[in-house]
Order: structure tokens, then C-alpha cells, then sequence
């Protein structure tokens, strides 16, 4: 399956019509999702006719947008008009259906790609894995038997099974970039702020964002840059003007790069460290930094997680706790009870940490370091060994993600396709609204064939 | 500490969240045992 930008240049020059493509993506899904269980509702219908919409602006010789005819699918806490906004939840599907879709999906509409549905996530958005006790899990690609991660899980799977070229999930602490990783594919979780979040349910509002998942660095940007831009709908949003990503060059000769040590290179197993070697060499890095305190900052991360998630979910765990994903309810329950003091001590703790790494922003311009401290699980897997010790797998998934959520950097994940084994990510990171940097970075690793999603397709699908 | 907040904790899911909570008792406490200065204030500012 090609990109969204072919599948958009295709389109546009009639070399396909918007209506064979979105045929042809749900033939995908209909053939393969039985095995991936990516998505939770699909909208055959209302996909045709906006794909049959595009088609007519085209006959008609107006512009149809930058993704005109791109399939899309995006994780079942966004508002989608018509469909009920489950947020991974058994509880949330007796909700009415949403009136507006989120500003997010609009936008992308607007740019003329069709949504096909809504994927699958963990429950509320806390978890790692997409194993969800009412939506069943959702299988990584690259083998049955291993979680697709998560939250975002179906937003990951449903790229790298070619399923659709483009999907949408969120990041709080870590699930668009542990999916994307886990799944060998670009996952992009831009400045907090950044991109609206006006219409998606959401889970720890200190960290929240929302964030696009492709199988090119082009496609990534060219998403990013539609969905910029400043919301009344969305109070957290932005007011900074949008920063055009896609028509970069690829010059990096100034950039200063360096990778994440101390914090970053423990609790890793060696093909983790393998990968973030592997796009250090190819740019020509040798420096490290020192991130201080992350490990710190990935408990306060935690604290105020766990305070946020439980209070918004409070008077349904009063009412109907038996309703929660047993995955959830216990870390709600447990959240619901701590004291304000160490909430607000996590809070103050973030303002020392995103002050220090201001200053270490100041002499570097990019960072890397792993996305995951090893690849995809098995599904149902309670526990690893790390350095000889058993411990809890799917909280120990968050270990590089969560220090960087944390204050909001934004970061890329780009995916290493291993030889004989499953995919890694590697974490690009770079200062508040510098996603440039970072695209332009990863274009340059894409480029020497360094970072590529392998998107597997059953069928000759030509798009 | 959940009749406080209203909670009315079922037996059957006591067990999980005493574990739940002494492992967010013990990450805190990575939080609360570093020494930040008085002046240091948590970012949000409310706008009356």
C-alpha cells in the first residue's frame, strides 16, 4: 500500500478514483480485521459518499485538499458525528452518539480524506497494550500473539497492516509512541498544545495530546500541518501560528544532536540500545546528554496520572465499579484516594523539570533515545525479566515515554524494522514547536533507509 | 480514606486497590523526598 500523499497525488490526477480507493480499503478491513481486531465501528456509507463528494469536486475542477481520498480511521475517543464516542469503554457505549466530530477529524475531512471508522484502545486510555476486556485486544501485526500496545493500539495496527494509510490516536504517557513503536510505524506526539483536542474524550488533561500515525515522514508532516492551528473550542489549544513542516529541506548540517544517557540507556534490552545506536551512527552522533531527575519525572508523571484519570471517572466508579475494565478499575479506584499533597507536590516537581530541561534545550537541538524498553509482549504477558529481576511488564512500557510527556516535548517516533525480529521505535525529541527539527531529522534517517515502516499487505492492493 | 470520598470500595476489589495504592504510595514518595525550593510554583495560572 502506498502513502497517503501517492494515494492523494492519485487521486487528484484521476489515476484513481476517491470511491475505488475507500472501496478498496474496506475490502481490506473486511478480509483481515477478523485477525487484527483493529477497529470498533466502521462507516462504509457515510465513507462512500464523501468519497463520492471528493470525486465530483474533482470532475468539477475544484481542489479537493491535500489528502483528497485518503482513507482515515481514528481511536474511539474521538467524536465522530453520528457514532457514540465509546473511549474503550463498556460504560461510554450507552452514551448518545456524538453531534460534531472532533475539530481533529474535521480538519482532515476538510483536506478531503474519507474516515473509514473508529479503532480499538485500552480502556480510558490507561494502558499500554489495547488489551480490552470488552473489545477483546488488538493483535500486533507482526505476530498474533503480541499486543499491538497501546492505548492508541488500533491506531498503530491499522497503518502497519495496510489496512489504512493514515490514523489518528493520543499520547498522555506514551500510547501514541509505544503503539507506533510496537508496531513499526512513524507515531508522532507533537507540543503539548499544540494540535486541538476539542471532541476527544479525554484522560489526564496535564497530558493529553492528540497525534497522527503513518507509514512516511511526509505523511506525518503533512497531517501535522493540517491539523495546526488555533481552536476556540479547545481552551489548552494554541494561539502560536502554524509552523509549515512538509516542505522542509533535508539540511541537518547545524543541527546539534545528541542521545539520552543515564535514565535513557538503563532498563533497556540490548536491541532497544541497538536501535538508538543504529540512528546515532547514521547521523554522525557521539555526544550524550543528561536528562536529570527523569526518573523522578516519570513518578510524578504517574501521581498525577493516576489523580486526574480517578477524578474524572469518580461518580462512575461510585456507581458502577463492576462496569470498569478490571485492567482500570483498581488503578482508578487506588487513584481516587490520593492525597492532594502529592499531587501538588508532582506539579510543582514538573515546573523544576521542564525549567531544567529549557536550559539543556539551550545547547542542544535534538535528542534520541529509545522508545520502548523492549519489543511487543505477548498478549496476556504479566511480567519480564530485566536484569535478572521479574517485574511487571506493561507499566514498565512507559519507562522512556513517560519523562517527556511530562512536560509536554515533542516527540517522534520512528520506527527500526529488525532483521530477524520484531520493530523497535526510536524517540526523536527535540524543544517546544520544534517538531521541524524532528521531521527533518527523520526524513534524513528515511532517506538513508535507516527508519521505514514495513507495512504488510496480504493483497496486491496497488493502493 | 474512601468513605472520604465517598467511595464505597466492594470486598472483592479491596485487595487490588491496597496493591494499587501502596505502589502509587511508593512512586510518590520518589516524588515527595526531593527537596524543591519554596519559590518553585506549579505552572498553571488562572485567568479570573
Amino acid at each position: 500500500m502506498n502513502d497517503a500523499l501517492s494515494i492523494a497525488d492519485a487521486v487528484r490526477d484521476r489515476s484513481f478514483s476517491a470511491v475505488e480507493v475507500a472501496q478498496a480499503a474496506l475490502k481490506r478491513i473486511a478480509a483481515r480485521d477478523n485477525e487484527l481486531n483493529c477497529f470498533t465501528a466502521l462507516r462504509a456509507e457515510s465513507a462512500l459518499e464523501d468519497a463520492a463528494r471528493i470525486d465530483g469536486e474533482i470532475a468539477q475542477g475544484n481542489y479537493p485538499g491535500l489528502l483528497a481520498g485518503v482513507p482515515f480511521a481514528v481511536k474511539n475517543l474521538f467524536d465522530v458525528a453520528g457514532l457514540t464516542t465509546l473511549a474503550g469503554s463498556k460504560i461510554n457505549a450507552e452514551n448518545p452518539p456524538a453531534i460534531k466530530d472532533a475539530t481533529a477529524v474535521a480538519r482532515l475531512k476538510q483536506a478531503g480524506a474519507v474516515l473509514v471508522g473508529a479503532l480499538n484502545m485500552d480502556e480510558y486510555a490507561y494502558g499500554f497494550v489495547t488489551e480490552n476486556s470488552h473489545y477483546g485486544a488488538t493483535h500486533n501485526p507482526h505476530d498474533l500473539s503480541r499486543v499491538a500496545g497501546g492505548s492508541s493500539g488500533g491506531s498503530a495496527a491499522a497503518v502497519a497492516a495496510g489496512l489504512v494509510p493514515l490514523t489518528l490516536g493520543s499520547d498522555t504517557n506514551g500510547s501514541i509512541r509505544v503503539p507506533a513503536a510496537f508496531c513499526g510505524v512513524f507515531g508522532l506526539k507533537p507540543t503539548y498544545g499544540r494540535l486541538s483536542r476539542a471532541g476527544v474524550a479525554l484522560f489526564s488533561s496535564s497530558f493529553d495530546h492528540i497525534g497522527p500515525f503513518a507509514s512516511s515522514v511526509r505523511d506525518i508532516a503533512t497531517v501535522f500541518d493540517v491539523l495546526q492551528g488555533e481552536d476556540d473550542r479547545d481552551p489548552i489549544c494554541t494561539k502560536r501560528p502554524s509552523v509549515e513542516t512538509r516542505n522542509l529541506t533535508q539540511n541537518i548540517d547545524n543541527l546539534r544532536i545528541a542521545i539520552a544517557d543515564d535514565y535513557f540507556v538503563k532498563g533497556a534490552n540490548p536491541e532497544a540500545l541497538a536501535a538508538v545506536e543504529q540512528v546515532a551512527h547514521a547521523l554522525d552522533v557521539r555526544d550524550y546528554i543528561t536528562i536529570p531527575e527523569a526518573h523522578r519525572a516519570r513518578a510524578a508523571a504517574f501521581v498525577i496520572t493516576a489523580s486526574e484519570g480517578a477524578n474524572l471517572h469518580l461518580e462512575k466508579l461510585r456507581e458502577r465499579p463492576q462496569d470498569f475494565d478490571p485492567a482500570t478499575r483498581d488503578r482508578f479506584l487506588a487513584g481516587a484516594l490520593i492525597p492532594s499533597s502529592w499531587y501538588i507536590q508532582a506539579q510543582r516537581f514538573r515546573k523544576w523539570y521542564r525549567d531544567r530541561l529549557r536550559e539543556i534545550f539551550q545547547n542542544v537541538d535534538v535528542i534520541i533515545a529509545p522508545t520502548t524498553p523492549c519489543s511487543a509482549p505477548l498478549i496476556g504477558q504479566q511480567t519480564m525479566i530485566l536484569d535478572g529481576e521479574e517485574i511487571l511488564v506493561r507499566p514498565h512500557l512507559g519507562l522512556f515515554t513517560q519523562p517527556l510527556s511530562f512536560i509536554g516535548l515533542p516527540v517522534l517516533s520512528v520506527p527500526i524494522q529488525q532483521q530477524n525480529g520484531l520493530p523497535l521505535g526510536v524517540q526523536l525529541i527535540a524543544a517546544p514547536y520544534n517538531e521541524a527539527l524532528i521531521l527533518q531529522v527523520a526524513a534524513v534517517l528515511e532517506a538513508k533507509g535507516i527508519v521505514s515502516a514495513k507495512i504488510l499487505s496480504s493483497g496486491a492492493s496497488q493502493f | 480514606m474512601a468513605l472520604l470520598v465517598d467511595l464505597q470500595l466492594p470486598d472483592e476489589y479491596r485487595d487490588g486497590v491496597v496493591a494499587n495504592f501502596e505502589r502509587i504510595k511508593a512512586i510518590a514518595e520518589i516524588v515527595n523526598s526531593f527537596e524543591l525550593p519554596d519559590d518553585v510554583e506549579s505552572a498553571p495560572i488562572f485567568e479570573p
